[in-house]
């Protein structure tokens, strides 16, 4: 089964480099760009046929390691 | 008293931190690898700067599953004294001995020269020698320094005296409140984005950072005389 995880900076925190990229949008004439945000994206592969048991698991992956809640949001989705 | 500076995979400021231990209070300094699983035999444990694991994920995010964190845990809950500086204090952060979080400089720019810090908290391990209020002059070397704790904590914080310093002038990195260190509630943890080991003499800019190494020597005797005093009574 496959995993992929997306972990994002929280609405409520500063993200520079997601100005950055806007700033730069907005250089080449796409001004139609509102916010940007820059985020993380993930693939793991998990060695499991059980749904249930996998989103639990990466649930705790998100949490203990893969996204620090104090400052960011993570959502996955799982394939197969 | 026994330093440990623990030594991660990308440690850049370990050598840094032994020198001055060596250098402002001349005490038994030891170098403690990420796998270690015992740090009884050590009075402090300063976590140095550098880029633990690459900084790959987040930074200080990999450093905190290493085997001696647990230790690390233990040492803090025992009352140890525990400094992080730059990298070491986003591995404080991530392992939650210290709250907050350490993000990109909002300018996104690294950000390496000397900044001014106010002293604001007296009461820990590593400030005691320091006046309330001193303004101190100690480098910066970081590209995710921008501490960001929520609405909440931050009272909490407040509240409970836990930011150490602040930046004086110009904010670096947009962090908020201009916090540039903060400590856990019993003021033992301490950690910070500036670099008080490349503080220690004028030659190298500052001197202002040996403070902070007197500071735990000061709070290890004062420990280590109330605890005979105690074991006195005991008796």
């Amino acid at each position: 089964m496959k995993a992929k995880v997306y972990v994002t900076i929280k609405q409520n925190v500063l993200d520079p480099q997601g100005n950055a990229v806007q700033g730069a949008l907005h250089t080449l004439g796409f001004n139609e760009v509102g916010k940007v945000r820059i985020g993380k994206y993930l693939e793991l592969e998990l060695d499991t046929n059980d749904r249930a048991q996998a989103e639990e698991k990466l649930k705790v992956m998100c949490e203990k390691l893969l996204a620090n809640t104090v400052v960011e949001d993570y959502r996955f989705e799982l394939e197969g | 008293m026994k330093f440990a500076v623990l030594v991660f995979p990308g440690s850049n400021c370990d050598i840094d931190c032994y020198k001055a231990v060596e250098d402002t209070v001349g005490q038994s300094v030891d170098y403690v690898f990420h796998t270690a699983t015992d740090l009884s035999a050590y009075d402090a444990i300063l976590v140095p700067g550098g880029f633990s694991y690459g900084d790959y994920l987040r930074c200080g995010a990999i450093a905190q599953f290493a085997p001696v964190m647990a230790e690390v845990h233990k040492a803090a809950e025992a009352g140890k004294f525990i400094l992080g500086i730059c990298n070491g204090f986003q591995i404080l952060t991530e392992s939650g001995l210290l709250p907050g979080a350490l993000i990109r400089n909002n300018s996104l720019k690294f950000r390496c020269h000397q900044v001014e810090l106010v002293v604001e908290n007296t009461n820990t391990s590593f400030t005691n020698a320091y006046k309330q209020g001193d303004v101190i002059d100690i480098p910066i070397a970081h590209g995710e320094g921008n501490y960001f704790v929520d609405d909440e904590t931050l009272a909490k914080l407040k509240a409970n005296n836990q930011i150490v310093f602040r930046y004086a002038g110009d904010n670096p990195n947009g962090s908020v409140d201009n916090i540039a260190g903060v400590c856990n509630e019993a003021g033992n943890v301490v950690g910070m984005m500036p670099h008080p080991e490349r503080a220690v003499k004028d030659i190298l800019g500052s001197a202002d950072g040996v403070k902070m190494f007197t500071s735990v020597l000061n709070a290890f005797l004062t420990q280590a005389k109330s605890g005979a005093a105690s074991s006195a009574r005991a008796n």
